[in-house]
């Protein structure tokens, strides 16, 4: 049985319904995260599965620039997350209803 | 035969991986599967001929995100259980479902329509380290110099967002010279 583009592209999908689901039922910001590194992952599937199909480089390049924007907010986020748990003692979403700093 | 194995074989380990960092209600529990489940995406990698892409996967997440998380998760109390937000699964899925459906279409949209052509092709008789660097190098240059830039801002931001009076508690600090929320002020009050 031949693996084609559409079994990735489908792989890319669960992955990133799982990530969508992870996003909604989170509430906890640090797991919240962990949501969004799997739905920059799913997308990096997508970009490698495409790339090798059509014999394009290009997907590789967005798939590099894409994990350097993660690990970039992996970075800054985690440095906000630290000063807001220094501030309130808790990282949960709903403690952010208000924008005064 | 064997692509095919190889495929399903990862398919079901990354998803179940990313449904445990995604479900369970431990936080330690979520980094590693989350860990094991970046590692997981490699495979897919490796198997579509990015080798590069791949070992870059494994040590930019795995070696650094994760270890950040995991240095970052010292800071929080992780012992206790998370609570979720209270909306109905219904909801949750339905939305989760028809999102995904829009990257599909977002994606096979070009594919169905044949409007793809290679800008960048991959040569006969290099490696695919090669190949990159190549592109790399000279098409993508500016956006890699600026991806550059971007890390270094990051880092920076980072460190001073992070590491700011890093010796003493903000929140035992005193009123007037931090800039401190209503529920620390309440904290110190009580």
């Amino acid at each position: 049985m031949e693996i084609g583009l559409s079994h990735y592209l489908v792989l890319s999908t669960i992955l990133f319904a799982i990530g969508l689901i992870g996003v909604m039922r989170r509430k906890n910001l640090l797991l919240l995260f962990f949501a969004t590194e799997i739905l920059l992952n799913s997308v990096n599937v997508a970009f490698a599965a495409i790339s090798h199909y059509h014999g394009d480089l290009t997907g590789q390049m967005f798939a590099f620039f894409v994990i350097a924007i993660a690990a970039s907010e992996v970075a800054v986020g985690l440095g906000l997350l630290i000063v807001w748990y220094k501030r309130t003692g808790k990282i949960d979403l709903d403690m952010m209803t208000t924008m005064r700093g | 035969m064997f692509e095919a194995i190889a495929f399903y074989l990862f398919a079901i380990l990354t998803i179940s991986m990313f449904s445990i960092a995604v479900l369970t209600s431990q936080a330690l529990y979520a980094l590693t599967a989350l860990a094991a489940g970046m590692i997981f995406i490699s495979a897919f990698f490796f198997i579509l001929g990015a080798d590069f892409l791949g070992a870059v996967q494994i040590i930019v997440y795995t070696g650094a995100v994760l270890a950040l998380y995991a240095f970052g998760m010292m800071f929080f109390d992780t012992t206790r259980d998370v609570v979720e937000k209270r909306t109905s699964p219904m909801l949750v899925f339905g939305m989760g479902g028809m999102a995904a459906l829009l990257i599909v279409l977002i994606f096979a949209a070009p594919i169905v329509s044949d409007n793809i052509t290679a800008l960048y092709p991959v040569q006969e008789g290099v490696g695919n380290a090669q190949a990159v660097g190549m592109v790399l190098f000279t098409k993508y240059l500016v956006p890699f110099e600026v991806a550059a830039v971007m890390l270094l801002v990051a880092m920076i931001g980072g460190i001073i967002l992070a590491g700011k009076k890093m010796d003493t508690s903000l929140t035992l600090l005193d009123e007037d010279k931090s800039p401190l929320s209503v529920e620390t002020n309440e904290k110190a009050a009580s």
